[in-house]
């Protein structure tokens, strides 16, 4: 089995808030995270499918065909937006809105890929998100 | 549903690799330029890995204040700037970094209030790195 890997870049703001929550509770949570304008973050979203390369092509999937399913995917909905007000995951609106912490993240990233890359026929491994150089979470499709 | 957090540290601190079991030529044929008597340095990475559940009031495994307060108190403050042999912990131990990892690991494990440590790396310099994981 090989485990290919691609990474991509976007910039988004949030902030963390939770509705059934006191203001002083959410604060005291999440501090300086809950400021309702917002703060943003450079993230960095690194995908990691599964494999056995093609006989013919030598690839487990093809990176350009990868790069543009996390572009149409992900990026575009998710680069240089808001999280908590343009990404319906994350929208206050919704009723099952999630908040969009870095684990939540990925959790979407792998929902939003998982299932054209299934019907390509490759097997998505592991999505991680680093908000931060420093920072990161990742979800393998676990329940 | 089970997720995984990963935060990123750097510790600077210095060792010298020499076993007493060996010979001093066995040393230096076996640890070259790291068997310095007088030590050397490094800036370390410790990349620590914790994995849970995600909770569903606050969308995260676990709090990541919690986590660095449980790093700095076991593992920064305690060897961040000094020299690793001269810890009660390498007495008997070379502290090569598959040791320094493990040590972490150990130290780390027990301490957290939420989530379970599955992966401890250490990078020793950009060049190279070790990893503990959960069994």
């Amino acid at each position: 089995m090989i485990y290919l890997t691609r990474r991509a870049t976007f910039s988004a703001s949030h902030f963390y808030w939770n509705p059934a929550w006191s203001d002083e509770r959410n604060n005291q949570v999440f501090g300086r995270c809950a400021n309702r304008n917002g703060h943003g973050h450079n993230y960095t979203l690194e995908v990691t499918v599964a494999g056995e390369p093609d006989p013919v092509t030598g690839f487990v999937v093809d990176l350009k065909w990868l790069k543009d399913l996390m572009e149409r995917e992900v990026l575009a909905a998710w680069d240089h937006r808001h999280l908590n007000l343009d990404v319906p995951e994350f929208a206050a609106t919704e009723s099952a809105a999630k908040i969009p912490t870095t684990e939540n993240l990925a959790i979407a990233a792998w929902n939003r890929l998982q299932p054209a890359i299934a019907a390509a026929g490759a097997q998505l491994n592991r999505v991680r998100i680093y908000e931060a150089p420093e920072i990161f979470a990742e979800y393998r499709g676990e329940p | 549903m089970k997720a995984y957090f990963g935060r990123r540290y750097m510790i600077s601190a210095s060792h010298c690799l020499h076993s007493d079991t060996l010979t001093a030529e066995e040393n230096r044929a076996t640890y070259g330029k790291c068997n310095n008597p007088n030590g050397h340095g490094h800036n370390y990475v410790i990349e620590v890995l914790v994995g849970g559940a995600v909770n569903s009031e606050t969308g995260m495994v676990l709090d990541l204040a919690a986590l660095d307060e449980v790093v700095r108190t076991k593992v920064i403050d305690r060897f961040d700037h000094t020299n690793l042999n001269l810890d009660q912990l390498f007495v008997n131990r070379v502290p090569t970094t598959e040791n320094l990892c493990r040590v972490v690991f150990a130290l780390l494990k027990d301490a957290l209030s939420a989530g379970k440590l599955e992966r401890v790396r250490v990078e020793e310099t950009e060049n190279n790195f070790f990893e503990c994981i959960a069994e």
